[in-house]
């Protein structure tokens, strides 16, 4: 038997990223406590090193290798690049935020690389063992970096749900996944899908297998019925890992829907179509009914996270090429807007204050009225008002629904985004209308954050003013 | 010959079993790390029996790769445990609920 030498040019940004990370890891060690920048600026490199590799690879068409375990495709290349740039923002968001609370440490940047090797494994899966090999590199790292700050009550009882519920999860998609295997007889996602599509679609096991990868997949998503750890962990994490779980990894879901879904099932489609019709209208209407009675920011955010993720389904179910791309286009969308807000939060917050109810928020206008234009941008696009990058996010996953005739289903998410509009609105009446409380000090957030932090609220204004170049990619991405 | 419906049925009864344990456990958070652990060892009965069965080793590879992922999930959930502990005192599940709303 002989062995044939895999291509490894496809993987060149993983192992770009392993290879640093791993050296990150080790000079950490060697560093003095002053000397943590280095650490900083290696890990934003590195991400940048990876950006410029993915894109120099990019190229039309899909390519195997690794015995076709692993696949390089344009909607791939598109989501790693987001996922670089995404995590290059949190790392900046979170450097004032890390020092202010003495966590300023090499590991929250040796997690966060590991997460995006395992999210880019996660992208780039082509059998079921690289799906699961990727999401839990990203999952292992996402526990522990909610438990980072180990001296807080609140963080260390968010991990311990996330952990428990979150092993839970990949325990049921391990269990579809054996079923389908024991199926199809194969782990690669290509000869599963000849399989599935040659078979009647009646098969108990088959559907005994797709409803526990349903159910996986949400479960990491975060729709509902399986929400229930989100608005804790979430809450529960400091805000500097809260932005990062609440960024990137929505873009990792997304692939693995999409490569488990439609690379894997495209052939039970109309079964898997009602499943996430029904995970849809349910993450719109408890994210956005319960979103209203939060007075905690972080919460808030959270649970307009699970009514953007029913949002997200609605692109992926109708099971359209325009669907999987109104879907991609609403994943990014959402990434950069949950950037800003819970980038807003960390930039309010300073040494022992975290700026996470929405009450700190009172009369933001007064005291800084630049970052309260840019919150209400924030705002104003989660809530979908043109012409912010919101409301074309949500209308391209509507008319994907309507264009496959579900007509009802695009009047539901219609509904549930008009109710959802009071909770985002309440935030910027408490910014401009309440009067701010006295000794509340001036935002005192250092330059780089200020700046990119703004920009990146412009660049909601400006990407939902020019939304088709943004679109465009996207479609062609899944071309 | 045992036939391989009795595997799948035993590797249903542990997965039952264990899902009932993480549902059903109020009292210790260390049980509830062992039924996640029962639950990927379920799963692998399932991946063995259909590797046998198919005659394909990929199952086989497969479970190699949860047990050694399975290892590292145990390291993460006992050390989460252990700064659970100094900050509460209890590995109580029932408290667990200073985050609610």
């Amino acid at each position: 038997m002989s062995f044939t030498m895999p291509d490894f040019m496809p993987a060149l940004p993983e192992m770009f990223l392993l290879g640093m990370t791993c050296f990150i890891l080790l000079l950490d060690l060697f560093l003095s406590e002053r000397s943590r920048i280095v650490t900083y600026l290696l890990a934003q490199s590195t991400l940048l090193g990876a950006l410029l590799l993915t894109v120099g690879l990019y190229e039309e068409g899909r390519a195997l290798t690794f015995s076709d375990t692993f696949v390089i495709d344009p909607m791939g290349s598109v989501l790693k690049v987001f996922i670089y740039l995404a995590t290059f923002l949190v790392f900046l968001y979170a450097k004032d935020y890390l020092r202010a609370r003495n966590m300023f440490k090499g590991e929250f940047y040796i997690l966060g690389l590991f997460g995006v090797l395992g999210m880019n494994v996660l992208v780039s899966a082509h059998s079921l063992l690289t799906i699961y090999l990727g999401l839990e590199l990203l999952s292992l790292s996402m526990y522990a970096m909610v438990a980072l700050q180990r001296d807080s009550l609140q963080a260390s009882e968010a991990a311990m749900k996330y952990f428990v519920l979150g092993a839970m999860a990949s325990a049921l998609l391990l269990y579809g996944m054996s079923m389908l295997y024991g199926v199809t007889g194969s782990l690669d996602l290509g000869q599963i899908n000849n399989s599935t599509a040659a078979m009647d679609g009646n098969s108990m096991v088959l559907a005994f297998a797709l409803v526990f990868m349903v159910i996986g997949v949400a479960f990491k998503l975060g729709a509902v019925p399986f929400h229930m750890w989100l608005p804790d962990v979430y809450h529960g994490a400091p805000t500097a890992a809260t932005l990062y779980l609440s960024s990137a990894p929505k873009l990792a879901a997304f692939a693995m829907m999409m490569r488990l879904l439609v690379d894997g099932m495209a052939g039970l489609q109309e079964q898997w179509e009602g499943m996430l019709i029904l995970l849809a209208v349910l993450s719109l209407a408890l994210g956005n009914v319960i979103a209203i009675a939060q007075t905690n920011l972080k919460r808030m955010l959270a649970y307009s996270a699970i009514s953007h993720v029913g949002f997200l389904l609605l692109g992926v179910l109708s099971g359209t090429q325009a669907g999987y791309a109104a879907a991609m286009f609403y994943a990014i969308a959402y990434v950069i807007m949950g950037l800003g807000g819970f980038g807003m939060i960390v930039l309010m917050s300073r040494a022992g204050f975290e700026a996470d109810n929405i009450e700190d928020f009172k009369g933001l206008n007064e005291r800084s009225p630049w970052f309260a234009l840019m919150m209400l941008i924030l705002m104003f696009s989660m809530a979908g008002v043109p012409p912010f990058l919101g409301f074309w996010s949500k209308l391209a996953v509507i008319q994907a629904a309507i264009g496959v005739e579900l007509v009802w289903l695009a009047a539901v998410a219609v509904v549930f985004s008009v109710i959802g509009a009071f909770y985002y609105l309440r935030v910027v009446k408490v910014m401009y209308f309440d009067k701010a409380e006295a000794g509340m000090p001036a935002i005192s957030a250092s330059l780089d954050l200020r700046v990119v932090l703004s920009t990146n609220s412009l660049a909601v204004l400006g990407l939902g003013l020019f939304p088709g170049g943004l679109l465009a990619l996207c479609l062609a991405a899944l071309a | 010959m045992i036939p391989l419906s009795n595997y799948l049925i035993l590797g249903a009864i542990l997965f039952c079993i264990s899902m009932a344990g993480v549902f059903i456990n109020r009292k210790n958070l260390i049980i509830l790390l062992m039924c996640v652990e029962l639950m990927l060892l379920a799963v692998n009965m399932n991946f063995i029996a259909f590797s046998h069965f198919l005659g394909d080793s990929g199952g086989q590879v497969f479970v190699f790769f949860i047990l050694t992922v399975a290892a590292a999930e145990a390291a993460i959930g006992l050390a989460i445990l252990v700064v659970l502990f100094r900050n509460r005192h209890s590995i109580n599940v029932a408290d667990l609920d200073s985050l609610k709303g």
